[in-house]
């Protein structure tokens, strides 16, 4: 099996080749995009919007802050929850599905 | 591009710099999910086991996702703007009802009987004949259906840009190769949850300021009454949806064109979603997927067909163009009903967000037709049955041109998609042609285990052939006859009216042809078929593994389902 020493997700497979899948857990990359879209919406809401008068600038605000708050949410519940993979288990898998 | 082009038929999205950021952003995470997926042998497994392990949320919304394209978001948009409320049809009458049966139904059928693509099951059920018509009209559905994403995609090209539709045309074909050749491909299902979560975080601003600015609900009726049309905001009958003059036969027409012979036809058959709920660890979450999508499904609407109508009423060239009945011209059309909301409505930022959203469903979902039509051209027709014996990397090779060749007709499939004023009426047919003799065949093949080998092959053509009669002799199903279209209007039939009936005349044709045909040829021996049709499958393989919570049995789940899906027509009729 080639591993990446360089990616995180594969700091533990020396062991019993279990660990989180970190960085390919979909809930961290829609959690990251989602954060980083509000952040940038929230910057705009403060501090850009000028010349663009009735076109509800203040509808980057609102949106911004649930973006945060949402991606916030899929970062947590990543943290918390964490998917845990087992390549031994995973191969054995595989094997089966032929 | 500071300036609005309010009041002309120019249709130009205002972008700053932090709208192409925002857009830059989004493809950056989807190349590198690509790159991620290509890296290593070890992370396509976390890939797969990731897919694997997660909970059925994530197949669910992936099994929606995989169908919230361009042609979704555009053609719903387009049609409430058209027509408004009948337009939730699409939802709560042709997509839950047959997300529920493939759900309870036909997905132990499918995963137990481990067929893992129509051409498949074609072959192994009718032999070469049927698998060979299939390919090939599956084949074509694709490079049209790319012709649509094409079309859709160029015309943001356009909004954004300025540039002709020819030239927006071209540059979004080399934009989709490129996205083919870097892997953007390679990790679809997490695309498509992504994808999903951008375009929700686009259209639920866009409807909440539109509802605002008309004046809630209420407003918008009494804006749509006053444009003289108050009815649209019934759904029931839909006559406006069918065009045909009896309420009663619209209802009819509804009810077993759109919700049975299309939506089954469309939901059973369609194994790009399939195979996002079939990539569940086990039967019970398999089950489930297309349940749990059906929940987020019946809200989609709200964010899509909502938003349309509130552009119809809002937007000044738009109101214009529909109240001159769809005839003012001058480049305005109901497809770009989104576009002039966003133009019109979305502050620097949040349109960064929105444009984001729909280049990444249409540049995903052409994309997705592109590369289906290079992996049956090569392997099903080329390897198959023209040139058998080759290194594979012939066929590498070979699926390498047929890749630049479809997305060369696409360009040319997607001016024909242009002239249609309202785009859901021409994949309507294009469902129609395929989808409806394909449902029929699968359907009787599956339940009916005298069935012939030949019966299969006759009735798929005999079907779609039944179905392009039947646009060619309607109004303009196919476009009027003289501007640039085939349709000669011998039969009353227009708009998607046409699209249901043609649909429901290739489902029974394709039925009647293959039962006189299985009546003069020799059925399969028994022992072929196991695991292909219903009666000679194992029960065990049918039923799905104990649960220990309510939530977990997908049959209950299905059932709330179908209550608050009953709840929605009653409220919204």
């Amino acid at each position: 099996m080639t591993q990446e020493p360089t990616s995180p997700a594969h700091e533990t497979t020396d062991g019993p080749r279990r660990h989180a899948a970190g960085l390919f857990d979909i809930r961290n990359i829609i959690g990251a995009l989602l954060a980083l879209y509000g952040l940038i919406l929230l910057l705009v809401a403060i501090f850009g919007g000028a010349g663009q008068a009735d076109r509800n600038v203040g509808a980057n605000l609102w949106t911004g802050i649930a973006l945060l708050v949402a991606g916030g949410f899929f970062l947590l519940w990543a943290r918390l929850r964490p998917i845990v993979v087992d390549e031994v288990e995973l191969s054995r898998q595989m094997r089966d599905d032929g | 591009m500071t300036v609005l082009a309010s009041g002309s038929a120019l249709l130009r999205l205002d972008a700053s710099w932090i709208d192409y950021l925002l857009v830059a952003i989004y493809f950056l995470f989807v190349l590198g999910i690509g790159l991620m997926a290509r890296r290593s042998v070890s992370s396509s497994l976390d890939f797969f086991l990731s897919g694997r392990s997660l909970p059925a949320w994530v197949t669910g919304l992936a099994f929606i996702s995989a169908n919230l394209g361009a042609v979704e978001i555009m053609g719903m948009s387009a049609n409430g703007a058209a027509i408004g409320m009948p337009t939730f049809h699409y939802y709560w009458i042709g997509a839950i009802p047959a997300m529920l049966f493939l759900a309870v139904v036909m997905m132990p059928f499918y995963y137990g009987s481990k067929v893992r693509s129509v051409p498949e099951f074609m072959h192994r059920r009718f032999g070469p004949a049927a698998h060979l018509v299939n390919a090939i009209s599956f084949a074509v559905a694709q490079v049209l259906i790319a012709g649509v994403n094409l079309y859709l995609l160029a015309t943001i090209v356009n909004a954004l840009l300025g540039w002709p539709i020819w030239v927006s045309t071209i540059i979004a074909a080399v934009i989709v190769l490129f996205y083919i050749t870097l892997g953007g491909l390679s990790a679809a299902i997490y695309n498509e949850v992504l994808q999903f979560f951008v375009i929700v975080a686009a259209l639920t601003p866009l409807t909440v300021i539109g509802l605002s600015k008309v004046g809630g609900w209420s407003g918008l009726q009494d804006k749509m009454t006053q444009a003289g049309s108050g009815s649209q905001m019934a759904s029931w009958p839909g006559t406006a949806l069918t065009e045909f003059s009896s309420s009663v036969w619209s209802v009819i027409g509804i009810v077993l064109g759109l919700g049975f012979v299309l939506s089954f036809g469309y939901w059973t058959t369609n194994f790009v979603e399939v195979q996002r709920a079939m990539a569940s660890k086990d039967m019970n979450a398999a089950r489930r997927a297309p349940v749990i999508g059906s929940f987020p499904k019946m809200f989609i609407p709200f964010i899509i067909i909502v938003p349309g109508m509130i552009s119809a009423v809002l937007v000044p060239e738009l109101a214009k163009y529909k109240a001159s009945g769809g005839k003012s011209g001058g480049g305005v059309t109901y497809d770009n009903a989104l576009l002039y909301l966003m133009r019109d409505l979305l502050p620097n930022g949040l349109l960064g967000i929105a444009i984001a959203g729909l280049l990444a469903a249409f540049m995903a979902g052409m994309a997705a037709n592109i590369s289906a039509f290079n992996t049956v051209m090569s392997y099903d027709i080329w390897q198959a049955y023209v040139q058998k014996d080759k290194p594979d990397a012939f066929y590498t090779r070979f699926g390498r041109w047929a890749t630049v060749a479809a997305t060369i007709i696409a360009i040319g499939t997607s001016f024909f998609a242009g002239q249609y004023s309202n785009m859901m009426d021409y994949l309507q047919v294009l469902f129609g042609f395929f989808n409806a003799p394909l449902f029929a065949t699968f359907i009787l093949g599956m339940f009916w285990k005298k069935m012939s080998a030949a019966a299969g092959w006759t009735g798929l053509v005999s079907g779609t052939v039944a179905a392009v009669i039947v646009a060619v002799l309607s109004k303009d199903a196919l476009g009027v006859a003289g501007q640039g279209g085939v349709s000669v209007g011998v039969i009353n039939l227009s708009g998607q009216g046409a699209a249901f009936v043609a649909a429901g005349a290739a489902f029974i044709v394709d039925v009647i042809v293959s039962v006189l045909v299985t009546g003069m040829s020799r059925p399969k021996p028994e022992s072929e078929l196991r695991g292909l049709v219903y009666s000679l499958t194992p029960k065990e393989d049918l039923m799905g593994e104990r649960v220990s919570h309510w939530w977990e049995s997908p049959t209950r789940l299905a059932g709330i389902s179908l209550v608050l899906v009953i709840i929605l027509n009653v409220i919204f009729h």
